[in-house]
């Protein structure tokens, strides 16, 4: 059965919010924290939901305060981002054939492409019916606008919301991940893929420490996951 | 005031390039084979990555030694184990691990 695009829209709106809603939890209260720091370095209110939207990288935002602050060298500042993002370049490798179907979202998903939507994107099916690449674009629109809107909102009132009350919410992204790889067990039945990145982890910790840990942990699994191609094809 | 919006500007410019360089790369070819092979291992070992990446500011060498985060994240593998509900699972933990550090 074939629906116009536009009842398929409203049709996956309802999967999509529920889908994002831990990350509501971790990114609004994450964006006030971020949109408080931009205004406690003494920088204007407005780059803060400017940066959400114009960088949207967590991260990278929040190295982009102090660096901004202290006026450091542009080259200097992109290079940084660089090491941070780098990444992404894996995330899209394992969306090739997802995003293939896409066309008119398809920049906009690529643009949008944080750690958050990408574990809701790979793990979460579209609902039965639905075009998967509405979904998709439902998803990370949200995802962008709870991240948009918390920094938004942290630089203007932030100041005013008692810090006691939310301390601790940001849990819900690390519970988000969580789930996300207990679902990925449940799909991938082989136990390589999680002692590969388990030990690339540990080793990328005791090598180079905390800075930096994602994008050494990720290039050391991938090489790890090399050494297993006989006995996982 | 230009230096700021130069720097956010290359900034992003930046990110979209990370996140947008495997489409550009392998608009027209498909991936080489190693690459096919990897690409489908790298969702499960990128998510044991950022959840153990969360954990990476613990102290365990003073109280409360990690335990909310702990505890908090075993309670979510188990309710989303048992009941495979991600809203139940992430509120229920989250809930749970704000309890803990105000309690530990």
């Amino acid at each position: 059965m074939r629906s116009n695009p536009e009842q398929t829209r409203v049709g996956v709106l309802g999967p999509a919010f529920t889908a994002s809603i831990p990350v509501l939890l971790g990114y609004s209260t994450i964006g006030i924290a971020f949109g408080l720091l931009v205004v406690k370095a003494g920088l204007p209110w407005f780059l803060s939901p400017v940066m959400s939207i114009v960088i949207y990288a967590g991260a990278a935002q929040f190295m982009a305060i102090g660096l901004l602050a202290a006026g450091t060298d542009i080259v200097q500042m992109a290079i940084l981002t660089l090491v941070i993002n780098a990444r992404h370049m894996v995330y899209g490798l394992s969306l090739l054939d997802r995003f293939a179907v896409c066309r008119r979202w398809k920049g906009y998903l690529i643009y949008a492409l944080t750690d958050e939507t990408y574990g809701l994107l790979t793990t979460v099916s579209p609902p039965e019916g639905a075009r998967a690449e509405s979904f998709y674009a439902a998803v990370s629109a949200l995802d962008e606008s709870y991240w948009v809107a918390g920094s938004l909102v942290g630089a203007v009132v932030g100041g005013l919301v008692p810090a006691e009350y939310t301390k601790g919410l940001d849990f819900a992204l690390t519970a988000l991940f969580v789930v996300l790889l207990v679902e990925q067990v449940r799909s991938i039945r082989r136990v390589e893929p999680y002692a590969v990145a388990t030990a690339a982890t540990v080793l990328a910790f005791v090598l180079f420490g905390p800075t930096n840990l994602l994008v050494v942990a990720i290039l050391l699994s991938i090489a790890g996951i090399l050494a297993f191609r006989r006995r996982l094809a | 005031m230009s230096y700021t919006i130069e720097a956010i500007l290359i900034m992003g410019l930046v990110t979209l390039l990370c996140r947008a360089t495997p489409f550009i790369f392998f608009m027209k070819q498909r991936p080489p084979a190693i690459l096919d092979f990897v690409q489908r291992y790298i969702p499960p070992m990128i998510m044991t990555i950022l959840v153990l990446n969360s954990f990476k500011t613990l102290r365990f060498d003073r109280a409360p030694f990690g335990l909310p985060e702990i505890f908090s994240a075993l309670a979510v593998a188990a309710l989303q184990l048992w009941r495979r509900n991600a809203l139940i699972s992430i509120v229920g933990g989250t809930g749970l691990y704000m309890l803990l550090i105000r309690l530990l």
